[in-house]
């Protein structure tokens, strides 16, 4: 057994990208599928730092920097979409998305 | 003129030896002044039509027989200058030609305007200006009751005009211009009582009938300028002038050919350059011409016969005479001046001015001889029973215009033209005489109405009586000469087919003579002697057993036709019989207003003075012009001065007799006239005699059929009009019936050929475009059903297709 190495961290996250995916297809609740949103965006910030650590090398920063920019960008998403989650809320009375289908037709 | 013509004969034989003789080219000499002559009758004509109307008004009738004399006396003036000026120069130098301008140029044919006078052309020229004059002067006591005084004089003029034109054209196109100007103006005067419709209907009939002889004219025409074209292989078929196409595009025209004597040959309308290229023996024209040959036919003969067509038709000759005694309608001046003296000899001018073309036809010749002796018979015939006076007239021109043809037929054209001249003098005299004697009896026509007018006319008796003379023949007038020339060289003609053919023609003549002395004296005691018949409660039984009145027409001023005196007289009568007493020219007589059936008067002075003119003329300008040459042994002065027009004349073959015969024919041509002459006066002198009485119910039939003119009008009815009008109404069938049909059936046509048209659109077309359209319609409604609205359902679609591409890429990899 050898020591954990990029295969690990790349299968952490595409565990976290699978169960992210998985949230935002199957949730009924907005809320929940933001949540999802987050788990993949987490699970790609996973893949940033193991490539930076295993691919780039220790002494470089392209990961981080990527990942705080996602992690930036996931706030602002998280916030705008929070705001669209309640606008729906007031408009529909129900954050559920099968009941949002307005566009359909 | 007479005078003149006298002094002509002296200078005449001065410069006869300084002419070379048989100048067969003819060289024109320029001038600029010719179209002056023409000028100003036209000018009057314009003044008249412009301010007419308003002149009459503003200064009365003076003003427009002034302007209307004015000209003539101008135009008289340049034509005698133009005729000392020719008479000044040697005999082959009299061609005067004005070119004014080249009016169309179209390939080989060029047609200029441009006047042309010759010694033939000046001599009608000069009868034409002074006898039109005198008649315009005699106008002017005659018309001066008509409110539209203006209309007439414009008419006089313009039929000057026009006649100028006919006469000095130097071309077939100038002078078919005025062929058809005098045919129009006689239409005008003939028709100028146009609110009478007979008088309508008689100036129409002129018009059609002339219609069909100018078709012959110019039929003929065509066939000369086409003969006179191209070259002839050696079959004699035409092939045509090479180059004519290019010169009809603007190239220039190239003159074909020169003949070795230096004549221009090849199409041409010009009456000289014709003349040059048929006279000058060198050409070969009149050989090549007289081998061609048209459908089989020589084409000389045909030119001849279709010109001669024409003549007939302006000339009134059989069979198209009809016309003439109809246009009696016109006013009486107008049927002297236009239909007697100078329009209708144009036929007569025409033949002599293309001598040289006839002359190398003697079927052309024979026909037009023939026609004119057979016309001379018949329309003498005919004038035995008229009792209408100016129907006499009528019918003895028609019979006066034959022995004219007769003259240029047999090849003695100065002759024709000679009696042409003459005739215009003593027929102008008697037709005027007419209109004195009419207008002494109150507008009244009919001879049986008059009688005993010696006393109340003196002027009109002596002036009719000696035209009388001139007509029938004695030798103290003018016609003998003229006419026993014609019938002289009739008798010794040996150009025609047949050998006996100018006997034939000259018994002919003869007994026309006979019949012309007959009638006219004839209508000279109906009219002047025994006691005047015309007047109130005079009840006519001749004429209820008049056979004409029974008859199916009704001539225009045929007075023999109306039920009652008083009827006739309104009938005839156009004009109020008020006279204008402020005329200056007639001062007595018409002024002192008497009603109808009073007695006769003679005429205002300017009508008796034209008379005396006239009749002077008739008198002397036989012995003048045409003295024979048995008698002086000089050739005579007309003949002598027209030689250098007439170049066929030395070609035509007669037969040499003596000088002793000639006096026998003539004696004799004086003893008919003389037995005419004492028939009609122991016939009709003071209307004693019965026996025209006994004789007319001994042969009522035939007596019928001549009076009712033989029924040519009938026979033209029967045949010609109603030919006519059948096949108006056969082509209005056929227009109705097969061209509208055709066109409704392509109508029907395109109607069906547009419904299946229309069923293809709608049904394939339309069909197509529709599937597709449904098409995508449906195709879009299945495919809606993707666009859920639930973003759950994009998100599996997107990783449906995201797992899809890696599964791809894995499996292709």
């Amino acid at each position: 057994m050898s020591s954990i190495g990029l295969p690990h961290f790349l299968i952490v996250g595409a565990i976290l990208f699978a169960l992210g995916m998985v949230t935002v297809v199957t949730r009924r609740n907005a809320v929940g599928i933001l949540m999802g949103v987050e788990l993949i965006l987490n699970g790609a910030n996973v893949n940033f730092i193991a490539f930076n650590h295993f691919v780039e090398g220790p002494g470089r920063l392209t990961g981080q920097v990527f990942s705080i920019f996602v992690i930036v960008l996931a706030a602002a998403e998280a916030a705008i979409g929070l705001a669209i989650v309640l606008a729906i809320y007031q408009t529909f009375r129900t954050i559920d998305v099968e009941e949002t289908d307005l566009l359909r037709e | 003129m007479n005078f003149l013509a006298a002094l002509a004969q002296h200078a005449e034989k001065a410069t006869e030896h300084a002419a070379p003789a048989g100048e067969a080219v003819a060289h024109a000499i320029h001038v600029s002044w010719l179209w002056l002559i023409p000028l100003f009758p036209l000018l009057g004509a314009a003044l008249n039509t412009a301010f007419g109307p308003w002149l009459q008004k503003r200064y009365g009738k003076r003003a427009n027989h002034a302007i209307a004399i004015g000209v003539m006396v101008l135009s008289c003036i340049v034509a005698e200058v133009a005729f000392w000026s020719m008479f000044a120069r040697p005999a082959h130098e009299r061609f005067f030609e004005d070119h004014l301008w080249t009016m169309w140029q179209s390939g080989s044919l060029k047609a200029d305007l441009a006047f042309a006078l010759d010694p033939l052309g000046m001599v009608m020229t000069l009868i034409v200006t002074h006898v039109a004059t005198l008649i315009h002067v005699y106008s002017v006591g005659y018309m001066a009751d008509e409110p539209a005084y203006w209309r007439f004089f414009l008419w006089l003029n313009l039929f000057v005009f026009s006649m100028l034109l006919l006469v000095m054209g130097s071309n077939f196109a100038v002078m078919f211009f005025g062929w058809e100007g005098v045919g129009l103006c006689s239409y005008g005067l003939i028709g100028f009582w146009y609110t009478d419709i007979e008088k309508a209907k008689a100036a129409l009939k002129a018009f059609v009938v002339n219609r069909f002889g100018d078709f012959g004219f110019i039929i003929g025409l065509f066939i000369l300028f086409w003969s006179l074209s191209g070259t002839w292989n050696a079959q004699n078929r035409y092939v045509p002038e090479p180059g004519l196409a290019a010169a009809t595009l603007g190239a220039p025209v190239q003159r074909p050919r020169v003949s070795p004597a230096g004549v221009p040959l090849g199409a041409t309308i010009e009456f000289r350059e014709l003349r040059n290229q048929i006279a000058d023996e060198s050409s070969g024209m009149a050989g090549r011409l007289g081998a061609m040959t048209l459908f089989g036919l020589p084409v000389l003969a045909l030119i001849g016969i279709c010109l001669f067509v024409g003549a007939t038709g302006k000339s009134a000759q059989i069979p198209l005479y009809v016309w003439l005694p109809d246009a009696m309608a016109g006013p009486t001046p107008v049927s002297a001046l236009i239909h007697a003296a100078t329009m209708v000899t144009a036929g007569v001018y025409m033949v002599a001015r293309l001598n040289f073309l006839f002359a190398l036809s003697p079927i052309a010749m024979t026909v037009v001889a023939t026609i004119g002796a057979l016309t001379a018979i018949f329309a003498a015939s005919i004038g035995f029973f008229q009792y209408d006076i100016k129907k006499v007239l009528a019918y003895s021109t028609v019979s006066q215009l034959g022995f004219m043809f007769i003259g240029v037929g047999v090849g003695a054209f100065w002759a024709g033209i000679f009696h042409l001249m003459t005739h215009a003098f003593f027929k102008a005299c008697l037709f005027l005489g007419s209109g004195s004697v009419i207008l002494a009896c109150h507008h009244e026509q009919d001879m049986r109405k008059m009688g005993g007018l010696a006393k109340y006319t003196p002027v009109t008796r002596w002036t009719y009586l000696a035209a009388c003379w001139a007509i029938a023949g004695f030798p103290w007038a003018a016609g003998f000469y003229s006419k026993d020339e014609i019938l002289w060289k009739a008798w010794t003609a040996d150009g025609l087919v047949t050998p006996w053919m100018g006997q034939a023609i000259y018994v002919v003549g003869a007994v026309a003579a006979l019949g012309t002395s007959f009638y006219m004296f004839r209508s000279y005691y109906m009219t002047f002697t025994g006691e005047y018949r015309g007047g109130h409660g005079h009840e006519d039984k001749e004429r209820l057993e008049d056979p004409h009145a029974m008859a199916a027409h009704a001539h225009a001023s045929d007075a023999v036709q109306a039920p009652s005196h008083d009827d006739a007289a309104a009938d005839v009568h156009q004009v109020p019989h008020q006279h204008d007493t402020s005329h200056g020219a007639q001062p007595d007589s018409h002024g002192d207003a008497h009603g109808h059936g009073g007695v006769p008067h003679e005429s205002p002075r300017a009508m008796t003075w034209v008379l005396i003119a006239l009749a002077v003329a008739a008198v002397v300008s036989g012995v003048l012009f045409g003295l024979p040459k048995a008698w002086s042994g000089h050739e005579p002065l007309l003949e002598h001065w027209l030689a250098p027009s007439l170049p066929a004349a030395e070609k035509v073959p007669f037969r040499e007799t003596s000088h002793a015969t000639e006096w026998l024919f003539q004696f004799f041509g004086f003893g008919i006239a003389a037995v005419g002459w004492i028939a009609a006066r122991a016939f009709y002198l003071d209307a004693k005699s019965t026996v025209p009485e006994r004789l007319k119910a001994a042969f009522p039939r035939a007596w019928g059929v001549v009076f009712n003119k033989y029924y040519v009008d009938e026979l033209y009815q029967a045949t010609v009009l109603r030919f006519s009008f059948w096949s108006s109404r056969a082509l209005y069938w056929f227009d109705q019936n097969v061209i509208d049909g055709l066109v409704n059936a392509v109508a029907a046509v395109g109607r069906g050929v547009a419904y299946v048209d229309a069923a293809f659109d709608q049904k394939v077309v339309d069909g197509a475009v529709n599937l597709l359209a449904d098409a995508f319609l449906q195709g879009g409604a299945k495919l809606r059903r993707l666009q859920t609205g639930r973003i759950q359902a994009y998100l599996f679609g997107a990783l449906a297709g995201a797992i899809a591409f890696v599964a791809i890429q894995y499996v292709i990899r």
